[in-house]
């Protein structure tokens, strides 16, 4: 049987685990007075949810991923070949990102842009976390309600605009003959245009941009509900700014720093358009690499190979980090 | 080290609104020092002025003597002990009882040492390794103290901090409060509104209302002879009786009440035809005919026995009851409800001040 229709099968087999998990744990320990499920929904009403439930987790959530785990795991075939006697589960997909499969050296540029995408990401991350913390502070515990709402305003609005179209605005503003170049040689600063693209700073500050929210928000929501007191207790012990800072409100805020920060790693590591369009013609990020296979070479098992890799190597990085922080899993999604 | 507080001509004011009206104190070193008043009176206002969170808006806070313009909290001698306390959740006992050591950099071994002593001052000892959240209220009421304790303050400044408190405990710290303060020997201020408080503990005693302080004395001097009708009203219970002055002399007065003239002591020198009221503590009358002047006679509302006193209360003017409290040696003959009763009182302890705003009941 060809093993791609095989990952159907895993759904219905964990949901018959769960079932039978389910009607076991209700006859160990039955309560009289419990309805069950369809006893307190109908029988129609309950079996609506069950399958609107079902399709949502099975057809939207778990089945696309699942097949393209099995689909990294075979070869690249016409589709005339597939499910042919050349169809077999193999390694080689997985393998190709370490060693070309042309000549067996190392995979040098794809392993470069690996790193570099992450790298990079964690650069945003910090980045975006040095913008943020000071901004949020300021909306939870410093700022008036008037001038918190203006702030919220200014942030929320321009992500209305199309990520593309904000990409591209920077582009226009970063670009050798852009705004800034052209007031840093009216000033006097540079003779030459800088050229921020090549560099990467464009891709920095988009990467940085784009995701602003996704940071301030968890830290607002940490910060503002530190009591004012302890701030103000810090500092009648006599604790200047920055160690009221490191002691009372970074501790206080830590789920919330870690969830700003996983969320922002991942999504900088998993973007698209702002690498495409801001980054150096030299700069190679993972993400695009993988939409070259899909959508050039056609190579989707080698582009879901690499999509699992990266995802991999990501949620591994948050791991350790999070662990190095000591802030569990569950503090952080909050 | 102690060091006495000087409020010199403070006034506070938020936009339109004066928090603090023109407060002129000089605060004893050493002294227990209590500001009592109703909420919103401006009590903690002067008290974060004190400590550095506010500046006045006119006139000098000066502790020992020296002008605190400029000197931010985290520079001023002085410690604050919050109304919810404000220790810091993430922190053991001893973390939080020496974080102002830590941030003044004083060693880890000098900074243990120190928690050790401050945790046997505070009936604590070997708590310290202790989450701030074990702590039972009261435990955790006193490692608030010992962590502003800690910094050696010349000021300790209480804002209210045994509040959350039952009644039990809170009066069993009030005689803490009260032995630790002996024990360091510095100056402590402290923001109350329970009057009970602010009697048993303090040295002196600064009501205050609407941002003006009404009267400074210790408590028996607040409680016997108020200035003010506001400090009559707000101290204690009383029972005003307004009229107008019909005669006066320095030693006392009569004022012209709705049950007659009733004659009472005259601080603030009332005279003939001034707008008054007569404040009569309700421990002061006794059931029975009395002198002219200090007797007046009224039906019985009802009546409320508590086992050590029997409240009574009788029809006023203006539907407020006149409240008295009946001993028990007096207690044989205390009429019942809807009888007439004559009281009489010793007008020595009554005062009649001029007419003025009152405490809200």
């Amino acid at each position: 049987m060809n093993s791609r229709f095989f990952v159907f099968l895993v759904p219905l087999v964990v949901i018959a685990a769960f079932w039978l998990m389910a009607n076991r744990e209700s006859k160990l320990a039955h309560d009289p007075t419990h309805k069950s499920f369809f006893e307190r929904n109908g029988t129609v009403l309950g079996t609506v949810f069950i399958l609107l439930v079902a399709f949502w987790a099975l057809f939207l959530v778990t089945l696309p991923y699942l097949y393209m785990v099995v689909e990294s795991f075979h070869p690249r075939l016409p589709p005339l070949k597939r499910g042919g006697p050349e169809d077999y589960l193999t390694l080689e997909q997985y393998k190709s990102f370490f060693v070309q499969p042309s000549d067996n050296s190392w995979n040098t540029t794809h392993l470069w842009g690996f790193f570099f995408t992450i790298a990079a990401s964690v650069a945003v991350t910090v980045l975006n976390f040095a913008i943020c913390y000071p901004l949020a502070y300021y909306m939870a515990q410093a700022g008036s309600i008037q001038k918190v709402r203006l702030i919220m305003l200014g942030l929320i609005v321009p992500y209305w605009v199309n990520e593309i179209l904000r990409a591209f605005s920077l582009r226009l503003l970063l670009a050798s003959k852009g705004l800034i170049n052209q007031m840093l040689m009216w000033l006097g600063i540079t003779d030459a245009p800088v050229d921020f693209l090549a560099n990467n700073t464009g891709l920095y500050v988009g990467l940085s941009y784009a995701y602003l929210l996704v940071m301030i928000f968890p830290l607002y929501n940490a910060i503002e509900s530190l009591d004012k007191n302890q701030i103000e207790a810090a500092r009648d012990l006599g604790a200047p700014w920055w160690k009221i800072h490191r002691d009372v409100v970074i501790p206080y805020a830590k789920p919330g720093i870690a969830s700003g920060c996983t969320m922002v790693f991942m999504l900088s590591a998993g973007s698209l358009a702002a690498p495409l369009f801001l980054g150096g013609p030299n700069t190679l990020w993972f993400t695009a690499i993988v939409y070259d296979f899909f959508f050039q070479a056609f190579n989707w098992p080698r582009g879901a190979a690499y999509a699992f890799i990266l995802l991999a190597a990501c949620i591994a990085f948050v791991m350790l980090m999070l662990r190095l922080f000591k802030v569990s899993l569950g503090e952080t999604i909050r | 080290m102690s060091a006495g507080v000087e409020l010199d001509h403070v006034t506070v004011r938020f936009g339109q609104f004066t928090a603090v009206d023109n407060a002129n104190l000089d605060i004893k070193s050493g002294e227990f020092f209590s500001f009592l008043g109703p909420s919103g009176c401006g009590k903690t206002t002067i008290l974060r002025t004190v400590s550095g969170f506010l500046d006045p808006s006119e006139g000098k806070v000066k502790i020992g003597g020296q002008d605190m313009a400029g000197i931010g909290p985290n520079q001023r001698p002085t410690a604050l002990i919050f109304q919810n306390l404000a220790l810091f959740p993430l922190m053991t006992v001893a973390e939080n009882i020496t974080y102002g050591l830590r941030v003044r950099g004083v060693d880890k071994t000098a900074r243990m040492k120190k928690a050790d002593e401050l945790l046997h001052l505070i009936a604590l000892p070997g708590q310290g390794k202790k989450l701030v959240g074990e702590l039972s209220g009261g435990q955790k009421q006193r490692v608030a103290i010992a962590r502003a304790l800690a910094v050696r303050p010349k000021v300790l400044l209480l804002d209210e901090p045994l509040s959350a408190l039952d009644l039990k405990l809170r009066q069993h710290m009030r005689t803490e409060l009260r032995s630790i303060q002996r024990q360091v020997g510095i100056t402590f201020i402290y923001i109350t509104h329970d009057q009970g408080e602010a009697l048993t503990m303090s040295d002196r005693v600064a009501v205050m209302s609407d941002g003006v302080i009404e009267q400074v004395g210790d408590g028996k001097a607040v409680y016997d002879r108020p200035e003010t009708a506001f400090v009559a009203s707000f101290v204690g219970e009383n029972n005003p009786f307004m009229g107008k002055v019909s005669k006066a002399t320095k030693d006392g007065v009569a004022v012209d009440t709705e049950f007659g003239p009733l004659r009472g002591g005259n601080p603030k020198g009332l005279k003939v035809g001034d707008r008054a009221i007569l404040f009569v503590r309700p421990e002061l009358f006794k059931l029975g005919k009395g002198s002219a002047g200090a007797a007046l006679s009224s039906r019985v509302k009802s009546v409320a026995f508590e086992g050590n006193i029997t409240n009574l209360f009788l029809n006023g003017a203006a539907k407020k009851d006149i409240a008295l409290s009946i001993g028990r040696h007096g207690s044989a003959d205390i009429p019942g409800q809807g009888e007439k009763a004559t009281i009489n009182y010793d007008p020595s302890y009554a005062v009649a001040l001029p007419e003025g705003k009152m405490a809200r009941e």
